[in-house]
């Protein structure tokens, strides 16, 4: 099979995977391994007063390791350097880790746990955002902010004038546990050079190799990161893992053995990051007609302890906090606060599900208020190619919120439905219908200038047998990079997949692709992997046309033969040893460069924010039973542009499984605390969406490629969860005239609201 | 604790199997038997990554203790599905049809799809959904992982 992209081509480790041979951490045999246990906080604030190693326990039997057994420094290294791996003076959340051990058996390792009594001065602690805001006390710089900023497009008063309504609301969401399936699991390992290895599921082994280097006090000679095969990350595996890795490498220094750590459930609910809680707030101009005139957008989010990646999360919030509507007049602000709360980070999304769900439950209140339906208020003030969004980006190409809106609201037959429904549930007491809508998109990379500040390298090596290994630091996380980037390969190589692989990524063998975050891997890493797989392919075209006397002009490839016009000169295999052997070594190593002309003002927040967007329309149809106020989803219609659909069948699982996500964040996974810790924190009582609880999904690909991505592709691995809440909220409201605006929707909060009239 | 024998039958090799009554099955298949594709994702039954088959029956192996198998018990882990390194049919179609991602679910899916289908070979749809209600995926949205089995029913 040659043409590999737009195929559903099997992925590459699905055999180890159905058979139970794939290796996660903790199916590894690690020869003398010894197992890590934490003395973590329990108080959500104060000052650390006393550590007791209690006398009647054997302490020569484990390693034990403080603050002051660390070689280097002790933080991680992000945007800021505020987390210590491990708390010194101060705890600042439930969960902060304080001493580290490692004994020979896991039992043994948790015993010695129950035997160090920590003592503490305990401080009054700061639980909510609204708390943050009085600053009482302070715990973060002077003010409890860790990082915001403002939008200014045009002249929001002006807007407001201009309009004939201004509809204000407020939106409220609750964090979310990224749940995957295999908790964190990680292992370091005493090389025999004196060096570490630091392995396990990470989505990102430069990042982890960066806050290594700074703990360990070391060069990248002293330290690698290997990434296996992990069970699921939605950026759960980001940020995280340069916390955990550290703790691992600071106990293998120490005791010159191997260690591994495995989260239960419990701990990897409590410790680890999770998807900001938000408050959302509007106020929205609008004319008679519908023409939105003025978009005044407020995003408070709830940072936790320490800074991680949390700037880089509301940045990307606030760039889309207006979404895909042509507005002249908006005035953003955003503001991330500190809580004595376990620091929140990455999650697929980034900070875009909650400026969605805002705006989107907004915009349905205000089509309410000014008497349109649904969907023809965003068609009214859809954009289109030629219209700036919110940062004042003009967008050029490759813009399809149209075409998916109308797709996804004509295959799901959506207005006939929602007056239907609207009619007849005034009348109707038990069982009722709803449908509602989302209109959204994600810019694909890293914000602005990021992509050409950060170094994107991929490797391509020609192989005996004509193998083509793919040298990467992307992760594959179950997402499908691993043989997603393959296709590309094989497709610019006009060669079968069978040919092409990825090496384990391994910050000894494969180059910085930077991180595999930000919906960035096929759109960006893709795009280095065509590049070099053309020069690869160019050398070999100059090779054989030499060697045969041909024009090079004439050759092609098919189907792994290389042809000079109609003329078969030989297979790909053939020509590559050839190569190999008469050439002698051929690798290519390229780098990203962004297309020209985009310009980003990071201060001012304004300019070209992405190189491109992926746009999407998601429609819900819910049941809800108005006695026990239990909300079912039916079915949803998702219309998702990514460009070019590399492999459609994983591409479809990638959005439906998004969009689950997003269900689960929307009515059912409820994110308590109690004293700063999260009340449900294990499976049981923290429910994510089983089969019974998922919808008949109807995924329409939508390709409106772009002129820069790999075969046309965009980014598309964060979209999907950032449309789902919205649109079954707003079924929700169809149904039964209660408009919940504060995630996740319970029949709880459906009772209480029930008869009382929205404000 | 002693060690108590068990005489039983897993993915058709017939062992004897020493452990201490109350360790959990999953670690005696994990650790003692170096079965490692059986996974752990909770271990209070609730995700159902773990799922094996005992006596045709799905379950999850880390709410099963050793002591509470007998002598003949029969089990299948997903070690147990390909013969001489040819997958199955469900094993086939699980790939073919893009229902594996991160893959920590699918040995308890497949387990409990077996299962299903060692009883009832030809489920409906609402058969097919409650038999893998108790496995857990996040990365798919489980569409893919029904019509993987729909295909091979």
């Amino acid at each position: 099979m040659t043409e590999a992209v737009g195929k559903n081509v099997r992925r590459l480790d699905g055999y180890d995977k159905v058979t139970g041979a794939a290796k996660y951490l903790d199916d590894m045999d690690i020869p003398d391994c010894w197992y890590a246990s934490i003395v973590r906080s329990s108080i959500p604030y104060g000052k650390i007063r006393n550590i007791t190693f209690d006398p009647s326990f054997d302490w020569k039997q484990v390693v034990t390791c403080d603050y002051k057994d660390i070689p280097g420094s002790n933080c991680t290294v992000f945007l800021t350097k505020d987390q210590p791996i491990l708390a010194e003076e101060y705890v600042r959340h439930v969960g902060e880790a304080i001493v580290l051990i490692a004994a020979p058996t896991k039992d043994l390792a948790n015993k010695a746990k129950d035997h160090v009594k920590v003592e503490y001065e305990e401080l009054a602690p700061i639980f909510t955002i609204e708390e943050s805001k009085k600053k009482n006390p302070v715990i973060c710089n002077n003010d409890n902010i860790q990082s915001k900023y403002t939008i200014i497009k045009g002249d929001v008063q002006k807007g407001f004038k201009e309009a004939d309504h201004i509809i204000e609301g407020e939106y409220k969401t609750g964090f979310h546990e990224h749940l995957y399936i295999e908790p964190n699991a990680m292992a370091a390992m005493p090389r025999k050079d004196g060096g570490i290895t630091v392995l396990g599921g990470l989505q990102c082994p430069y990042y982890v190799l960066k806050t290594l280097k700074e703990v360990l006090g070391t060069d990248e000679s002293g330290v690698n990161v290997r990434q296996i095969t992990m069970g699921g990350a939605f950026g759960g595996k980001e940020d995280y893992p340069s916390l955990m890795g550290s703790y691992l490498a600071i106990l293998t220094r120490k005791s010159e053995k191997p260690v591994k750590l495995v989260y239960s459930r419990e701990e990897d609910i409590v410790v680890t990051t999770k998807r900001h809680p938000s408050i959302v707030t509007h106020k929205t101009g609008v004319k008679k007609d519908g023409t939105i005139t003025a978009i005044e957008v407020n995003l408070d989010f709830d940072g936790g302890a320490y800074t991680t990646i949390s700037p880089v999360v509301l940045s990307r919030g606030i760039i889309h906090s207006a979404g895909a509507y042509k507005c002249e007049h908006v005035l953003a602000k955003a503001a991330c606060y500190a809580t004595n709360k376990v620091p929140y980070g990455a999650y697929r999304g980034f900070g875009v599900p909650q400026a969605f769900y805002g705006l989107e439950m907004h915009i349905d209140k205000v089509a309410k208020n000014i008497g349109m339906n649904p969907y023809n208020l965003r068609m009214k003030n859809c954009v289109h190619v030629g219209d700036t969004l919110a940062t004042t980006q003009l967008l050029k190409e490759s813009v399809a919120a149209e075409e998916c809106l109308v797709k996804a609201t004509q295959a799901s037959d959506f207005l006939n439905k929602w007056k239907k429904y609207s009619e007849e549930n005034k009348s109707k007491k038990k069982i009722k219908k709803g449908i509602g809508l989302s209109f959204y998109m994600h810019g694909g990379a890293f914000t602005g200038s990021g992509e050409s500040i950060m170094t994107t390298e991929v490797e391509l090596i020609l192989k005996n047998g004509g193998k083509v290994i793919i040298l990467t630091g992307s992760t594959d996380m179950g997402q499908g990079s691993h043989t997603v980037l393959p296709q590309i390969a094989a497709q610019t190589l006009g060669i079968s997949i069978d040919y092409v692989s990825c090496h384990e990524p391994d910050t000894a063998i494969v180059p910085d692709s930077g991180p595999t975050v930000a919906s960035r891997t096929t759109m960006i890493v893709g795009t280095v992997v065509e590049n070099c797989a053309k020069s690869i392919k160019d050398s070999l075209y100059n090779f054989v046309a030499e060697r045969h006397a041909v024009e090079k002009e004439t050759l092609n490839i098919k189907n792994s033969v290389i042809y000079s016009g109609n003329e078969q000169i030989a297979d790909f295999k053939t020509v590559s040893d050839r190569y190999l052997e008469e050439a002698g070594a051929l690798k290519v190593v390229k780098r990203y460069h962004l297309p020209p002309g985009i310009k980003w003002d990071a201060e001012k927040h304004l300019g070209d924010a992405y190189p491109c967007y992926s746009w999407a329309t998601d429609v819900a149809e819910v049941t809800v039973d108005m006695e026990t106020f239990e909300v079912s989803v039916d079915k949803m219609t998702l219309a998702v542009d990514v460009g070019k659909a590399v492999n459609p069948n994983l591409l479809e699982g990638n959005i439906e499984g998004g969009t689950l996500q997003a269900l689960g964040w929307g009515i059912m996974e409820d994110s308590g605390f109690k004293n700063g810790r999260p009340i449900n924190d294990r499976m049981q009582t923290y429910m994510i969406p089983t089969v019974k609880d998922t919808p008949e999904w109807n995924t329409i690909i939508v390709e409106e490629p772009f002129s820069a991505g790999p075969m046309g592709a965009k980014g598309v691995g964060e979209l999907p969860t950032d449309g789902g809440a919205p649109a079954i909220a707003n079924a929700i409201y169809n149904a039964t005239g209660i408009r919940v605006t504060e995630l996740p929707i319970t029949p709880e909060k459906l009772f209480v609201l029930q008869g009382k009239t929205e404000k | 604790m002693k060690n108590e024998k068990r005489n039983i039958n897993i993915n058709n090799i017939k062992i004897t199997v020493e452990a201490e009554a109350t360790a959990r099955f999953i670690d005696v298949l994990r650790e003692d038997l170096r079965l490692t594709g059986t996974k752990e994702g909770c271990g209070e039954g609730e995700c159902g990554a773990c799922s094996i088959i005992i006596n045709g029956e799905a379950v999850n192996s880390c709410l099963i203790l050793f002591g509470q198998l007998v002598d003949g018990d029969s089990i299948i882990t997903v070690e147990g599905l390909a013969k001489d390194k040819k997958l199955n049919k469900l094993q086939e179609s699980f790939i073919e049809n893009g229902a594996v991602h991160c893959g920590a679910c699918i040995p308890g899916m497949l387990m409990s799809t077996t299962a299903l289908l060692m009883k009832n070979p030809k489920p409906n749809e609402d058969e097919v959904k409650d038999a893998i209600a108790g496995n857990l995926c996040r990365c798919t949205g489980y569409g893919k992982i029904v019509k993987a089995i729909k295909d091979v029913i």
